[in-house]
């Protein structure tokens, strides 16, 4: 098989395999709970909502609010180490290979998807919701101090996707709950898989307070896109092949790449590399 | 080339530090617990 093939195959299998692990409690796909077991004592680096009837771990954004929206106000040191330790080793490799619903996207989007350019303002919102996600649910409390998961209470499709549809269609306990909000959600998710058909990972690129999180992290990560100039000949067509729309040959490790590999498939002068940080990268 | 490694190592193991301050400080009990329950915010009820 050749190179470029072999890396499509490899980042897709280890996306659906990361899928299938992270949702891999098929008894709660029977019934309608939850997984309440010890491995929820882990989060997993990528967005996956532990109300996911089939989740085994904690999705960061999720734990993170619900911890910082409690009377105590704490900031998890625990998952800001395991997201900033994974961002430092790869960066938003997190997002292109192992985030369940960026794999979603992907496979939803049509193979001129990738045509469509988002406007820079949509892409900084990701950063606003970052700011928001990190400080909100601790500021803005209720009665007793409690503030709430705001990202996932009223943006997350993933949430109500992968839980709130799934739980909701299982458990007739929840199903009169299920109100405006709800509405809201499903309206939300329903624009989004839309867009998702036309554009290249919509949410990612301008809602995903991890992947703004991740592409910090892209310039400074150890493994990252390492470009030999002195083998680069400028002919564009890692440019023309990205996804993402990044002028790989002047800012290979852009916030925005989300390091498919794609511009080092197709590099005739096999000038990219994927690796740890190089002199020239 | 020293340098990014050591910078970007440095950032690793300024995570790793966290993250192991959080485990000492017994977050992951508080993460679990979160964890555990249905979360009505993220399912569009709370």
């Amino acid at each position: 098989m050749h190179r470029g093939s072999r890396l499509r195959v490899k980042r897709r299998f280890t996306q659906v395999a990361c899928a299938l692990v992270a949702n891999g409690y098929l008894p709660g796909f029977v019934g309608a709970a939850i997984y309440q077991g010890p491995v929820k004592y882990a989060c997993v680096p990528f967005l996956n909502c532990h109300s996911c009837p089939g989740a085994l771990a904690a999705c960061p954004v999720g734990a993170f609010q619900a911890i910082l929206a409690a009377p105590a106000h704490g900031v998890s040191l625990y998952i800001t180490g395991l997201v900033s330790t994974a961002g430092a080793a790869v960066g938003r490799a997190i997002c292109g290979w192992l985030c369940p619903f960026g794999l979603l996207q992907e496979l939803l989007a049509r193979p001129q998807a990738h045509l469509v350019r988002f406007p820079r303002a949509l892409l900084a919102l990701k950063y606003v919701m970052l700011a928001l996600t990190v400080t909100l649910p601790g500021i803005w409390v209720g009665a007793g101090g409690v503030g709430a998961p705001y990202f996932c209470k009223y943006l997350c499709p993933a949430g109500t996707l992968e839980a709130g549809i799934l739980l909701g269609l299982r458990d007739p306990a929840l199903r009169p709950l299920m109100g405006t909000l709800f509405a809201w959600k499903v309206t939300l998710l329903f624009v989004f898989l839309a867009l998702m058909v036309f554009t290249y990972r919509p949410f990612c690129r301008t809602l995903c307070p991890l992947g703004a999180f991740y592409s910090l992290f892209n310039r400074v990560s150890l493994w990252r896109l390492n470009l030999d100039e002195a083998r680069c000949n400028r002919c564009g067509a890692c440019r023309r092949v990205c996804p993402v729309h990044i002028p790989v040959e002047e800012n290979p490790n852009h916030p925005e790449c989300i390091r498919c590999l794609e511009c080092t498939r197709v590099c005739p002068a096999d000038a990219l590399r994927f690796g740890r940080a190089s002199a020239e990268g | 080339m020293r340098w990014e490694r050591v910078r970007s190592l440095g950032l690793i193991l300024a995570g790793l530090v966290l993250l192991g301050t959080g485990l000492v400080r017994g977050e992951a009990r508080a993460v679990l617990a979160k964890a555990v329950r249905i979360c009505l915010e993220c399912i569009g009820i709370g």
